[in-house]
């Protein structure tokens, strides 16, 4: 019963008519860890964790959450999760005190302690200044707050969260992840889908979704140590020009320009990956300084994503 | 007890969210009252002062008094005189005029003859009720020929009973509570959860440890009062404009209406259970109030509809409320003389919140 993992998933799928929105899933997420899903829109992370809370019934396969199966009696783990919507769902038409309170009242959150509680989420959240403002009329970054001091106002065991920060500024993020780092610690399951890498970067650990299927799962160094690929950086005066030489070029699977910098993947069968580019720059006479990088999550996911005929250059 | 204190949240959230939706609000008291002055006001089936055209082709001392008598109904108001029946026909086809009359050479003659008959009587039948008029101008003296019905006369004294002085918002009222009751119970319970669904509200909750059945109820509770609310409304009015009359029991017409909102809040669910945005919900919302205005009993007579017709108005539950309505406020029947049609909005009630219940899930596929 008490495993080691929040969440395992077995087969878990899910079509809708043809499109296969999720296949075959596998996950293990232990527990109190930042679990990340990486993924473009449309990779099926929103409709994972809709199975994964009971929203969405799977196709084929199951999982086990909290120790509850799904597909299963979701009533019972209601209580015991979490959940904040990609798009802001709080009632808009009232304040930041009223929506804490009714979520309080629905979650039969102890009488004689509400206000308490409400009182400390508003000051942990930054919010006791809109206290008695009315949601609908707070920024952005004000109402991921709200939303998330509602998701873990009645102290889930797991937390989902739908891509929380695509509606909020750097700052806003930075103190969402702080936010998220504290209630980790204190051992909160979080499951978090994000499309942004600097945020994948700060998980525990990570899977990646292309088109409904993981493509790569583990801690982010894992994932940066095997990419399967030469990360070589090139710095030239005229990038563009540099990016053309190399585009076509054999045993090149990828060139990604960064600013003035071009991030090339190059399969690691290719021995020597510096001088390979150098060979490809001075054919069309560009100039540039070439050298071995470590892997970004980016280059994981540019890498991990590749169609094999884009791989087999 | 957290099921009941759930439930309760939900439908404090409710009234809180109401009371801040001035529109919806306004439109609580707006509905009736608005609605209330325009049929009240506007609808006479008592029809006056139409729009005639005499060809008086005997012009004798006779004819003219018949002309004088015409006037005297105040059913017509002859605004022409004109020389041939072939300018009524032209008058008429240009919706110059609604009646024409034609008084025959031998006017004179023909008034004493039983066979044949002394006056034609020309009515523009593209409008029924004007069509209808024609009947009352047939208990005049003289005898007529118009080109709807037989021209018999009859010596029938009718006794309007319940209303003697024929008043058309004794008639109108009661079945405008109906109509009105039928539209804002439906349209704002529809709305109320589809709205909900349209901002992303509902994701939310149906995450939480609410049930469907707390969620429904709890946010159909204010409504039902909100119903209450305005039936006392449209009573008042009723009654200080219209004066109305209510002989039965205030406590009757209560309890039907109960009966009554409850089955327009689960029809109102159903159509939240179908509906995916808030315009959808308002045209199926109309596609249900129209028949309930027509096929009800409420404008025209439920017995002269074709069976097919009847059936379909059966099924309204404001055509049962309509009985119970006139019933009670006009021929002071007691609520237990009517049972059938409580027992028409009972099943009603069962059978919608039933399929409510069915089509709601705590899914979103």
């Amino acid at each position: 019963m008490n495993s080691d993992y929040a969440i395992e998933s077995r087969g878990l799928s899910k079509h809708f008519g043809t499109l296969k929105a999720v296949s075959e899933l596998d996950l293990k997420v232990p527990r109190g860890q930042i679990y990340g899903f990486l993924g473009p829109n449309g990779s099926g992370k929103s409709t994972t964790i809709r199975m994964l809370c009971g929203l969405l019934t799977p196709t084929e396969g199951s999982a086990t959450v909290l120790g509850t199966g799904v597909p299963g009696d979701s009533r019972l783990l209601k209580p015991k999760i979490g959940y904040m919507t990609q798009k802001f769902s709080l009632f808009a038409d009232m304040t930041v005190f009223e929506n804490l309170q009714f979520i309080a009242e629905i979650y039969s959150y102890d009488r004689a302690a509400r206000a308490d509680r409400i009182n400390e989420l508003l000051g942990k959240y930054d919010l006791t200044e809109q206290r008695k403002q009315l949601a609908g009329t707070m920024s952005g970054g004000q109402k991921q707050r709200l939303a998330l001091a509602c998701a873990v106002l009645h102290r889930p065991e797991l937390l989902l969260l739908d891509e929380p920060t695509s509606a909020v500024d750097p700052q806003s993020r930075r103190d969402f992840w702080a936010n998220l780092f504290r209630l980790a610690e204190a051992g909160t399951t979080i499951l978090v889908s994000t499309h942004y890498m600097d945020e994948a970067e700060r998980c525990h650990r990570l899977a990646i979704l292309d088109r409904g299927i993981k493509v790569a799962d583990g801690t982010p160094q894992e994932l940066q140590a095997s990419t399967g690929m030469h990360i070589v950086e090139v710095t030239a005066g005229d990038p563009y020009h540099a990016q053309e030489a190399l585009d076509c070029a054999e045993h090149i699977a990828s060139v990604t320009q960064l600013g003035v910098r071009l991030r090339v993947l190059i399969p690691d069968q290719f021995a020597e990956p510096v001088a390979l580019v150098q060979r490809h720059l001075g054919k069309h006479g560009v100039t540039a300084d070439v050298r071995l990088t470590p892997a970004s999550l980016e280059d994981v996911f540019v890498a991990v994503t590749m169609s094999p005929e884009e791989r087999a250059v | 007890m957290r099921s009941l204190s759930r439930l309760l949240a939900i439908t404090k959230k409710e009234v809180r969210q109401l009371s801040r939706d001035r529109l919806t609000f306004g439109m609580i008291v707006g509905i009736p009252v608005i609605q209330m002055l325009l049929f009240g006001y506007a609808i006479n089936t008592d029809v006056r002062n139409l729009r005639t055209a005499v060809a008086n082709q005997a012009n004798t001392h006779l004819s003219r008094q018949f002309i004088a008598e015409l006037r005297e109904t105040q059913v017509v108001d002859i605004v022409e005189f004109v020389d041939s029946p072939a300018t009524i026909d032209e008058r008429l086809r240009m919706g110059q005029i609604s009646v024409g009359v034609v008084i025959p050479v031998d006017f004179d003659r023909r008034v004493i003859d039983p066979d044949r008959p002394a006056v034609h009587l020309l009515v523009d039948g593209s409008d029924p009720t004007i069509a209808n008029i024609a009947l009352q101008l047939r208990n005049m003296p003289v005898r007529f020929d118009t080109r709807i019905a037989s021209s018999r006369s009859t010596n029938i004294e009718v006794r309007p009973n319940y209303n003697p002085e024929r008043r058309t918002p004794v008639n109108i009222i009661p079945g405008l509570m109906g109509v009105i009751l039928t539209l804002t119970m439906m349209l704002f319970t529809a709305v109320a959860i589809v709205r909900e669904r349209e901002r992303g509200n509902l994701e939310l909750l149906i995450n939480t440890p609410v049930s469907s059945a707390e969620l429904m109820v709890g946010k159909v509770l204010p409504y039902i009062v909100i119903g209450m609310i305005q039936l006392a409304l449209i009573l008042v009015v009723g009654d200080t404009l219209f004066q109305v009359p209510m002989r039965g029991s205030v406590l009757d017409l209560y309890l039907a209406s109960g009966a009554f909102i409850a089955a327009n809040l689960a029809l109102g669910l159903v159509i939240s259970t179908v509906a995916k945005t808030q315009f959808q919900a308002m045209q199926m919302t109309f596609f249900v109030l129209l028949p309930s205005i027509l096929l009800s009993g409420f404008v025209f007579p439920f017995d002269g509809m074709p069976k097919f017709a009847q059936y379909l108005g059966e099924m309204l539950p404001v055509t049962h409320y309509i009985r119970l309505t006139r019933g009670i406020m006009l021929r002071d029947a007691g609520l237990m003389e009517l049972y059938p049609e409580l027992i028409a909005l009972g099943v009603f009630t069962l059978v919608a919140m039933t399929l409510a219940a069915l089509r709601f899930t705590k899914r979103l596929d």
